[in-house]
This record gives C-alpha cells, structure tokens and sequence, in this order.
C-alpha cells in the first residue's frame, strides 16, 4: 500500500447471474482527494461501491485499508462503518416514516442520543451549518427528494470517516445545492478525508475532482490526474468512442411558431392540490416545449397536474379543441397522454417486476384487462427497445430493480414511449444517464418531436432545455411567470426571468 | 468440471420458488417411504352405496387438502396485492356454510326435500362471501387499515354471524345429491374436493393467462404510486382479490358443508386460515406481498396436508400435533425465505468457484 493512500482496491471481480459486472478492477484513493469514478450507465460505479461498503460480497480481490496491516474483509455496510467507511447511496437509502433527525441518528449503532430534545437540537444544528432549509422534526416522506438527498448528505458526513463516498449525489441537486455541497467536499478533503464522487455531469468532475478513474463495462480503462485528462478525452475513454457532437442539434429543433392549428393540448387556470397558482397551458402537434425553475419551483407540479398525478382540483383541458377531462392519469393516458416521473425509485419502477413486465406495463394497462399482452410480443417489445434505448440488462426477465440506475431510467422511458402518445412529458428523463446517452435521448425527444409528437421536456440543465425546446416557461414560487421563445432561448434570459425575483429575496 | 456443472444446477435449482414446496413434499414423501411404504398404498374398493372409490393415505391427502388449496389460491393474490393477509377465511367459510343451508333447507331445517336447487343456494352464497370480502377489502383499501387487523373484525363476529343466520339450528340436508360434493360423485372413484379443487386451478389458470390480472396485482403489491402512475386503480385491484377470495371461502364452504351434510358453527374450518396463510408462505411467496407464484402456494397447501397426514398416520397425539407441526413449518419457511434462498445461490457460486484455476489466497 502507498504511503498517501487510504483505500487501496486489488483486481476486483464481482458477478451477477447473467452480467459480470467488474472484472480485475484496481481502484486507489489518496488522503485527501477528491477522486471521481466515471462510466456509462451499467459500467460498475455504484458496484464497485457496494462491494467496498459490504452491500455486495466481492468475489475476488483484495481491500486494503489505511492502518490495517492485512486485506479487510467487509460483509455488510456497518462493518464499513466501522472502517471508516461512510456512504451516500445512489437511490436514497433513508427511512421515510421517520423524521429527519432520526434519519441522520438513528441505526447509526451508537446511543449517544437517548434524549430526543438533544438529538433534535443536534440534527437542527447539523442543518443549519450545511444550509439546509429544513426542520429535523419534519417527516422525511414530506421532504422534497433534493432535501432528502442532503439529509443523506449530512448523514454520511457527520459520522466520523476517512472516506466519504458519494454516488451521484447531485442528480437531483439545483445549481446552489451543489454549490454548498462542493464547499463542503473542500472542507472535508482539507480535513484530510479521502472523497469518491461519481457523477454523470462533467462540469462538476473539472470543478472539484482531483483525479479520475474511468470503468467501461466493468473493467478498469484508467486513473487519471485531473489536469492530464481533457474533457473530450475523458468522454471518448468512457464511450470508447467519441461523442457525437452535440452542436448540430440545435439546428434540427423546429422553431416555435403560435400559428399551427388548434393545439394538441390546452389546459386554461389548471391547479392542484399541491398548491400552484392556476396556470394555462398549451402544446401543439411536434412542438418540444419545456417549464423552467429552480427547484421547489412548481415545474414538476405543473406537469404532474396536467397528467393527472397530483389531484386536480381544477381547470378545463382540451385536446385537439375537443374539451376532456383528466383528473387521473388513467384518463390522461387515454388521451395519449405519457409522464415520465422525476421519481424513479418512487414513482417509475416496480422493483421486483422483470424489464420485459416493466416496459409493458404501461401499454398493458392501456390495452386493457381482457388483452393480455403474449409473451412472445412483450419479448418481442422489450427487445425493441433494449436495442433503441441501449440499455445494458442481462435479459428481458431480470428484475428491474437491479439494472444500473441510468438503465432503469431508460426502461421507464421505453415504457411510454411503447404507447406511443400524442403528447409526452418527460420529467427530467436525463437524469443519471450517462453523457453520450443524454445526447441519444435529446436526439430522440427532437426525433420523436419531428414525427409529430408533441413533448414537454424538464431538466435541471438548463442548456439541455435550450439546445430542445422551442419555448420554455418559466416558473417562479409556484407561478408560472414567463415564457420565452425564438431569440430569448438563451442562457443568460432564462437565469434573468427565474431570478426574476431574486433582488426580492436578498433584501 | 463435475462440481462446476452441479453448482451451475445448483444455482438455477436455488432461485426457483417452486423448488421449496417441491423438495418439502419430496423429503416427506420419503420419510414416509423409508418409515413405512404402505403409506403409499392405494386400494379400490366399495363405499356403502356400492360405487367404487379409491381410498388411501395419499387419496385422503388430495381430498382433504382441497379446500386449504383453494384457499390458498385466494389468499395468494390477496397476499401479493394487499401485503397482508386474510384472517378471516375460517368464519367466512361458517357464514357461508349458513347461507347454502339456508337456503337449501328454508325455514324447516329437517325438511326432507330441498327448498331451492343447490346451483341457486351456492350462487347465493358465493354472492354472500364477495360481499363480506368487499367489506374487508374496502377497509383494507380504501380505509387503508392493515389487513390482519380488518380482518380481524370478520374473524371475531363470523362464526355468531353464522349461528345467527340459521336461528342457531343445525340444519341437515337430506337430500343425497348434495354430498356429493365433498365425498364421491357416483361413478367417479376419484374424491370430489380434488376434481372441484382441480376446476378451480384451471379456471385460475385460464384468468390468469387471459387476463392481466397477475401484471396488475404484482406491480400494485409492489409499488402503488407507480401502478397509480400507470394508469391502474390500486384501491380497487386490492378490493377485487378480496372479492375473489370471497369466491374461494364459498367454494371451500360448499366442499365443508357437504362433507357432513350439515355444519358446526364453532369448528367449521377452524385454524385453516393460519393452513392458508402458511400455504402461501411455503411457496415462497413474499408475505410483505409483490411477486407471487399461484403453482407454489397451490403446492405449498397440499405440502401442509401432506404433513398433516403423516402426523396422524404416526399416531402424534392430537393435542401434540400442532406442535409437530409448528417445527416442520418453521423449518420449511425458513427455507424458503428470500434471504435464504439467497444464500443457497451464493453457496452455489462458490461451489462453481471453487474449481476455477489460479485462484488467489
Ligand atoms: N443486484 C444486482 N443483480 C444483478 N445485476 C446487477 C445488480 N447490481 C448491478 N447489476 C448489474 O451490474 C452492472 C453494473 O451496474 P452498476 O449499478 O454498478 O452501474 P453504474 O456504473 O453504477 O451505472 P449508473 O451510471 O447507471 O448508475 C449492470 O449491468 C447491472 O445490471
Ligand atoms: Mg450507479
């Protein structure tokens, strides 16, 4: 072992049925670095994790450990714990009947906490010195995912550690989130602890990391010095190819025009029960469209109300100048209407169901009870769109639940697009997919858009919106607050008309 | 290569479900075997009506399982969807038993010819036992109250529900059709609770392969806001497989009553509901609900007879029994939990890894 090393990993294998998922894998983490684990989606990031924090017993290999003289040998994550080990899972892996400050004391196995006046006041004061806005008393359930990512954060920080691991943390984090979060990371790693960060954004990886080890398809292709390894390089070292080019996207977007015949979709003064202020709202036939905000904003309210989600507690909604009505989203997918939720662990999968049942189920409902879909064709669909989508399952009929998250995502996303709706709303779609498939899935939004269907398209990127949409509207507090199209669509508009109120707020 | 070969079996054998109850039935099967082989034996003889029958232990296991099996299949899927279970199957089986009673002895419970065609009293009672699982599904739904806990109220009242309905009397019906069903169809030498029990696989086979009714319960039992998501009612799948076991307790009733031409409110299927719930357990099925496998629990019931049979057939004292069977079940869920399925394919793994050259220390 290396004398600045804290965590060395030897020729790692670990195997699934049906998938090797790392194959000889060598991983060193130096005192105090912030080191970044890049791959595609299904590479073996979060496995190699697991294994070095005892969720999954490897099956070869060795992990050797700043201050043990052997190889440790870690068999479940409180023995990793123990080693100094402290981690922040991928899917949140928090007890949502509980409240935030039991979620960051409690299973930990220490009682330092009997009294829950203190564990309270202790937890308000982990919060508040990492800058998150919420009371330790709240139930975790009703928190916002971004919020319960952070209390996963501060979880995994507070805990005593030498290495802190950090599994896309920020997939679902805005712009200001990540900032706190990378202040704390600088702390941390000048307190000397050793930081794993994996991430799907490459701005993030220049920002903070200080080395780069990239996994293709469970193997090792390198570990690289940050200023060594240019953006386009590390890109190709993970697709093993180059990046298309993203620049001629843009031109193939159609331009927004308010002329093109009734819409697809109109909803006039829609709300809901999770308290935006009534909003209109129309789409028509190939148009990309998208809602902007800063997170908490209303953006997935708003199309979650229009799907029918959330209950709607009023409005009156067209289709193609017809008047309907979609107050759940049975209803809205009669209509040909397709949501794919932001929510993937919550609201997208079901875990135990195979991939093939997974990208059915959507289809099936709709087709209805008397038609059960034949193996042969959900095989036959599956197929289509493993091969579509490139996504890395063993076969059709392994349990959704362990694909590779960016995998699930792209399964969920294949399970609307098999219903083939008129109009589809993807909620942050992008979200943990790796950067050569975010370009094949705006490449496909446009695609789909050209063919005549309408889309709405949120992401937390805001030039992912930019380089798709042909008008974006804007939501502020929970109010829709502007729209911009044609010459506006630029970064800099956009930032001014969400912060439109932020001369408000520093006062 | 040999051991890599039998580690490979090894681990597609461990991740069946199928293979729990299968295995449970086989090891008694061969304890039996080994203790006594005329345990097995199977005669032809001629009941007191002078038609032929089969009779033996292994007839009296098929026979006196069907209604725990057809149990089985209701609570599975109410299992799977709802993540809890129906405690209340035993008393709805006494409620049910009533009302095909009364309506096929009307007022005079000794009366010599029945009072409606027994196709007129069954259905009655089917419609009976939906609405009383509608009750308990609609708590369990749309009330949301854990599902031991509303069934517990159908469970406590049921069986004075059951006296209620027929005055308290024990009426006894004459008629020699009506036996039928739970002794020997005239002709037939094959027990007629396994023929209905067989009716009732198939029928559920038949739903389930032209239906989407699996898809639909397993994706609610496992993840309702996304089957809300996609369009399914969760509320109301949860409702229908309490309905649809309604359904089986009927049928199960029917087989009780006619076995003695009569009932007793107090002992009628009494303690089958914990058979049921551990049928479906014995299959390997989630009790926290989700993915179910009907073949299994179906299996898993007859595994429960099977056990039973046997412990009489050794002569365990009867009071004892439940304990002898207490044991073996521990032993046969245990085996059968996930986790330690898990834990079986791992072993495998390693027994396949045990021959791979050049392995490091
Ligand atoms: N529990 C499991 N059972 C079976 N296969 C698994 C399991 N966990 C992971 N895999 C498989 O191992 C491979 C690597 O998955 P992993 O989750 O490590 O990918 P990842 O690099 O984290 O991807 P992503 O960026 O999408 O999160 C995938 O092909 C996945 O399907
Ligand atoms: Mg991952």
């Amino acid at each position: 072992m290396r004398e600045d090393s804290v965590l060395e990993l030897r020729g790692i294998y670990k195997s699934f049925p049906g998938v090797k998922a790392l194959q000889n894998v060598d991983f060193t983490l130096r005192k105090g670095e912030i080191h970044a684990l890049m791959g595609e989606n299904g590479a073996g990031k979060s496995t190699l994790i697991k294994v070095l924090t005892g969720v999954h017993i490897k099956d070869e290999g060795n992990i050797w450990i700043k201050g043990h003289e052997r190889p440790v040998q870690i068999h479940s994550p409180q023995e990793a714990q123990k080693l100094g080990i402290s981690t922040v899972y991928q899917e949140i892996s928090l007890c949502p009947n509980l409240s935030v400050a039991e979620n960051i004391y409690i299973a930990r196995g220490d009682s330092r906490f009997v009294n829950w006046k203190t564990m309270n006041t202790k937890a308000q004061a982990l919060l508040d010195s990492l800058g998150i806005a919420v009371k330790a008393t709240q139930q975790l359930a009703s928190c916002s995912i971004a919020v319960q990512q952070m209390v996963a954060i501060a979880r995994a920080v507070d805990m005593e550690c030498s290495v802190l691991i950090l599994d896309e943390p920020t997939s679902s984090l805005d712009e200001s989130e990540v900032a706190k979060l990378f202040k704390l990371m600088r702390k941390l790693r000048g307190q000397g602890v050793g930081i794993i960060f994996v991430t799907h954004f490459l701005d993030q990886v220049y920002e903070v990391c200080d080395r780069i080890t990239v996994l293709r398809d469970g193997t090792l292709v390198g570990e690289y010095e940050i200023g060594s390894l240019p953006r386009v390089q590390l890109v190709s070292k993970m697709l093993g190819k180059e990046l298309d080019d993203m620049a001629d996207i843009k031109e193939s977007a159609p331009t927004y025009s308010d002329k093109g015949g009734t819409p697809v979709y109109e909803g006039i003064g829609l709300c809901s029960s999770e308290g935006i202020a009534p909003f209109n709202f129309r789409i028509r036939k190939g148009e990309v469209n998208g809602f902007t905000g800063l997170l908490g904003s209303g953006r997935s309210e708003c199309v979650r109300t229009i799907f029918g989600a959330d209950k709607v507690t009023g409005g009156a909604v067209s289709m193609d100048g017809r008047p309907v009505k979609i107050t759940c989203p049975r209803e809205a997918m009669k209509n040909g209407i397709a949501y794919l939720p932001e929510d993937r662990k919550r609201d997208g999968i079901v875990g135990d169901l195979s991939v093939k049942d997974n990208i059915i189920l959507a289809l099936q409902v709709k087709q209805g009870f008397f038609k059960p879909i034949s193996k042969a064709k959900a095989v036959e669909y599956a197929n289509e769109y493993i091969d579509l989508l490139d996504i890395k399952t063993a076969s059709v009929n392994t349990p959704i639940g362990s694909l590779s998250g960016g995998n699930q995502q792209k399964v969920i996303l294949a399970r609307w697009l098999l219903t083939h709706p008129k109009y589809l709303i993807l909620d942050e779609p992008t979200r943990g997919i790796d950067v050569g498939t975010k370009v094949d899935i705006q490449k496909l939004v446009l695609k789909l858009a050209s063919q005549g269907m309408s889309i709405t398209f949120i992401s937390s990127e805001t030039d992912e919106m930019l380089r798709t949409c042909s008008r974006l509207l804007v939501m502020r507090d929970r109010k829709l607050v502007g729209e911009l199209t044609g010459d506006q669509l630029t970064q800099t508009a956009v930032m001014n008309t969400i912060a439109g109120g932020e001369k408000h707020a520093e006062e | 290569m040999q051991k890599n070969k039998l580690g490979q079996i090894w681990e597609v054998i461990s991740r069946n479900q199928i293979i729990i109850p299968f295995a449970a039935l086989l090891l008694l099967a061969l304890f039996n075997l080994i203790a006594d082989p005329s345990f097995f034996r199977i005669t032809l003889n001629e009941n007191a009506n002078g038609d032929p029958v089969l009779s033996g232990n292994l007839i009296s296991i098929i026979d006196s399982g069907s209604e725990l099996a057809i149990l089985a299949i209701g609570m599975t899927l109410v299992t799977a969807a709802s993540g809890g279970q129906d405690i209340s199957v035993g008393a709805a089986i006494a409620i049910s038993g009533s009302v095909l009673l009364r309506v096929l002895c009307g007022s005079d419970s000794r009366s010599e010819t029945l009072q409606a065609p027994i196709i007129v009293a069954f259905l009655i009672a089917c419609v009976v036992s939906m609405l009383f699982g509608a009750f308990n599904g609609a708590l369990v739904a749309y009330f949301k109250i854990q599902p031991m806990v509303a069934t517990l109220i159908l469970f406590t009242a049921g069986r004075s529900v059951a006296a209620w309905i027929n005055n308290n009397e024990l009426p006894i019906v004459k008629d020699p059709s009506f036996s039928y069903f739970g002794n020997y169809i005239p002709g037939i030498p094959v027990p007629a609770p396994f023929l209905i029990a067989i009716a009732c696989f198939v029928i559920t086979w038949l739903v389930l392969k032209f239906t989407t009714l699996g898809l639909y319960v397993q994706s609610v039992g496992i993840n309702e806001k996304t089957s809300r998501l996609n369009g399914l009612n969760p509320e109301f799948i949860k409702l229908l497989t309490y309905v649809l076991l309604g359904l089986c307790v009927a049928v199960a009733a029917l087989i009780k009553v006619s076995r003695i031409s009569t009932i007793n409110y107090s002992v009628v299927a009494k303690d089958i509901e914990m058979d049921a719930i551990l049928a479906v357990a014995l299959g390997g099925n989630a009790l926290s609900g989700g993915k179910f496998n009907m073949a299994a629990s179906v299996l898993g019931a007859y595994v429960i007879q099977f056990l039973t049979t046997t412990l009489y057939k050794f002569e365990v004292n009867a009071t004892a029994l439940p304990a002898y069977k207490a044991v073996v079940v521990i032993l046969l869920v245990v085996l059968s939990a996930p986790t330690v399925r898990e834990k079986l394919t791992a072993l495998g793994k390693k027994l396949r890894r045990n021959d791979l050259p050049a392995e490091k220390t």
